[in-house]
């Protein structure tokens, strides 16, 4: 493999422009992939600082630092910026610098349109963050929008709110497009479906979800504009419209956009487990099929988000069988990755102990989400701190650990040094303990009765939420931690090895540490 | 290795111990019984599926620690090879349809159960408003005939820490919605302005409150006693300052009440007309 790269070398490679046209101007899926990671982090402090602003304010009842309209605009903004600004374009920067290395081609498919869909990003989070600062405020109605209070009742920055989403939205389709067209068209010649890496697999079916679900929210806030300011009543029920169409519209995009967030966690969560396992991943064919069907259930289960709307009884049952069938193929991955490490021979590693507690957590808030499908029991659940415990399990201890996990797990190659060890372990324990300090006792203040989403709260729920706050701000501070072994290991390090880690397998591991700007300008062959 | 084994073992017998203790001991780190038929039979089925979880769990992070414990590299453990298992694929495919099946059945019983809004003794309107509850009493042919506003009654000075909080903080006011025992009450929810949600955890009964939408609910409550519950569907500014309060009263103190009430509002259109 390496004679490959190095008669390239000899052939019309470059280095990477000089100065900041590097960065405006590159195509190139490395740069763009390390720019979308960056973004993606800076994102996760600004979302991080506005946790700790919520966080501050619920250490203890009464009002002390924040008024409840400034409190909302927290709340929403976290969410927004969690889910669109920082996990979202974590996982595209990872596919991005990943699949063309994982499946042998020189480059994504489409790299002008690559670098458009990240330039999109700033400008979009720019305006969204801009309505902080606006007199009316910023969006204040929960990140999931609910007509009509995003509506009729919204503040004026709602306008910059909806093109912020358009834009969002525009660029995750062409990078879901980009990703598409790159596995099916540039895989190395031997690299059948069925040989490609699971993170790869797992992106592809993201992918899709992506392009099926996108535009759907863009229907939905393109409605909210037209209720805005032309005069229609999609939403609105003095004008015949329907606030119950808005939340289905919603939900059809955003189910599956909870496991457009989840399913390339699934794929790295493989990749390392069964590195630092030193054993070939368990079930790789029925891992296929289980991530195909949750993509495909994830249609047909949005309405138990919506349990307490008043749907009929026959809506109400579809809805919650259908949910509760997803255990089946969640069951089977996790069973897979048990049955990966079953007999390996085990070494723990900062990327290895991501996974792990990825599978643990992510499994509690697997845990929780049967409980919540259960429709009479999620009267009790709906709309408490239950369902803000269970779905940080799942996103935080589960696709953020995934994320952190990759970075750790990939560093070497990128940058061709080793990382510290001791101090990725110590953020390892510093994020494990933080998370389950503030996310565990969510669940007995949900149950205990507490409503999501308010600044101030009755004197029952004090304990839990002192807890809550102290994990959320030693997970919070930790993150700088990983900032710092960031920069130290982009600067110097013991240098990595091709391989760099004992177990690994696959395409990524044949080009050298650090990763050329340009590779497999030949395509390898994949036996 | 067997002394590792049997450390585990230890381990997972007393988390064991510690779950079992805390759902005992701790009633106010879970879900209320509460005080209506559907409210018992949902914390039933929250504690039902709360333990078949836990089941799985020990058996799967169970499989997961023995695994972590004896299959380290630094122990000398070799990798195996194998892979793939249809069997095994097929097993941990067909045992949790068969758990889920266990759990939908009596699900679908309670959900049956809380749709069924007919035969009802009374019908009370709540309908929502930023930031308050209305409350409205309804004849046989749904005409009104008491109505009143229900608001937050914690003085701001609570709120802002300057003086101290009640016990009821946040979950007082001013005219709380009274019905009787025994009876069972129909509630049709709406909302003049966004989407709220009426939430009474003792009764399990939450429901949305949505503009242009009439829904359904029902109570029958037993047991006399005032019940504190919050709006839960975000509504704007003030969503954390809109509780419910329900005092549920003897069916005769409750006649005595509503006459009372019905009076008043009489003289009070009496007012108005002159």
């Amino acid at each position: 493999m390496s004679a490959v790269i190095e008669a390239h070398h000899d052939d019309h490679d470059h280095g990477p422009a000089k100065g900041i046209t590097r960065w405006l101007y590159t195509t190139n899926h490395k740069d763009i992939g390390s720019m979308y990671l960056w973004f993606s982090f800076i994102m996760f402090l600004v979302g991080g600082v506005m946790a700790l602003v919520i966080r501050a304010e619920l250490f203890q009842p009464g009002l002390q630092f924040v008024e409840p309209a400034l409190f909302n605009q927290m709340t929403t903004n976290h969410g927004l910026i969690m889910v669109f600004g920082a996990i979202m374009p974590a996982f595209v920067g990872l596919a991005n610098w990943m699949v063309p290395l994982m499946i042998g081609a020189p480059d994504m498919a489409l790299p002008r349109m690559n670098n458009l869909s990240f330039w999109i990003l700033p400008f979009a989070f720019g305006m969204l963050l801009s309505t902080l600062f606006m007199e009316s405020g910023g969006p204040n109605f929960g990140w999931t929008f609910y007509a009509p209070l995003s509506t009729t009742y919204a503040p004026d920055s709602v306008t910059y709110f909806i093109f912020a989403v358009h834009l969002a939205g525009a660029s995750s389709i062409m990078g879901a497009i980009n990703i598409i067209a790159t596995i099916l068209n540039m895989r190395a010649p031997g690299m059948t479906l069925m040989k490609m890496p699971m993170f790869v697999w797992t992106w592809l079916i993201t992918a899709y979800l992506l392009i099926a679900v996108m535009p759907v929210l863009a229907g939905a806030v393109t409605m909210m504009l037209f209720d805005i300011h032309f005069g229609t009543s999609f939403f609105d029920a003095s004008g015949g419209g329907d606030p119950v169409l808005f939340q289905h519209v919603f939900w059809f995009f955003g189910h599956p956009e909870v496991y457009i967030m989840i399913l390339p966690a699934f794929g790295i969560v493989s990749h390392i487990i069964s590195t630092f396992s030193r054993k070939p991943l368990f079930g790789y064919d029925s891992m296929v099929y289980a991530t195909s069907s949750i993509a495909f259930l994830s249609f047909i289960v949005w309405a138990h988000h919506m349990f307490t709307v008043g749907m009929p009884l026959a809506g109400e049952l579809f809805f919650m069988y259908a949910t509760m069938l997803i255990a089946v193929p969640t069951g089977v991955k996790v069973f897979n990755w048990v049955s990966t490490m079953w007999r390996g021979s085990m070494t723990f590693e900062t990327p290895m102990l991501f996974a792990l507690a990825f599978i643990f957590l992510f499994t509690i808030g697997g845990f929780s989400g049967l409980m919540l499908a259960i429709a009479p029991a999620d009267f009790q659940y709906h709309d408490t701190y239950f369902v803000v415990a269970h779905f940080h399990y799942v996103l935080v201890s589960g696709a953020l650990f995934s994320i952190f996990g990759a970075v750790y797990f990939w560093l070497p190659k990128w940058t061709g040094h080793m990382y510290n060890e001791g101090l990725g372990k110590l953020h390892f324990w510093l994020s494990f303990i933080g998370v389950n300090v503030a996310f565990f006792p969510m669940h007995f203040s949900g149950l205990a009765g507490m409503p999501r989403r308010i600044p101030d709260y009755a004197l029952q729920f004090a304990d839990f939420n002192a807890w809550s706050t102290v994990g959320a701000f030693v997970f919070g501070i930790s993150q700088l931690l990983f900032l710092w072994i960031l920069v130290q290991t982009i600067r110097a390090g013991q240098k990595a090895t091709t391989e760099v880690w004992e177990g690994s397998e696959g395409l990524e591991w044949t080009v050298p540490s650090p990763a050329p700007y340009h590779t497999f300008a030949e395509p390898p062959k994949v036996a | 290795m067997m002394s590792k084994l049997s450390s585990i073992a230890r381990t997972v017998l007393a988390t064991l111990c510690v779950f079992a203790g805390a759902a005992a001991v701790a009633a106010e780190y879970n879900m209320p019984v509460g005080v209506t038929d559907v409210s018992r039979e949902i914390q039933e089925l929250h504690m039902t599926i709360f333990w078949i979880c836990v089941v799985i769990g020990v058996l799967v992070f169970g499989a997961m620690l023995v695994s972590m414990v004896l299959h380290r590299k630094s122990l000398g453990a070799t990798p195996a090879t194998f892979h793939e298992s249809t069997k095994l694929e097929l097993l941990w495919t067909v045992i949790p349809i068969v758990i889920l099946v266990v759990m939908a059945l009596p699900a679908t019983d309670v959900l049956v159960k809380i749709y069924d809004t007919g035969g009802e003794d009374m019908v009370v309107e709540v309908r929502g408003y930023q930031w308050k509850w209305q409350y409205k009493y309804l004849d046989e042919e749904l005409n009104e005939q008491v109505s009143f506003f229900s608001n937050l009654a914690t003085p701001r000075g609570q709120i802002l820490g300057q003086s101290e909080k009640g016990e009821n903080y946040l979950l007082e006011v001013d005219n709380e919605l009274v019905i009787p025992t025994d009876t069972k009450v129909r509630f049709l929810l709406t909302s003049n302005d966004v989407i709220h949600s009426w939430w009474v955890p003792d009764f399990g009964l939450k429901r949305d409150a949505i503009p242009g939408f009439i829904n359904e609910a029902w109570a029958n409550v037993k047991e006399p006693g005032v019940y504190r519950g919050q709006c839960t569907e975000l509504c704007g500014k003030d969503h954390g300052f809109m509780p419910v309060v329900v005092r549920v009263v003897p069916k005769a103190e409750f006649q005595q009440w509503y006459a009372a009430q019905l009076e008043a509002s009489a003289t009070e259109a009496l007012a108005m007309a002159n």
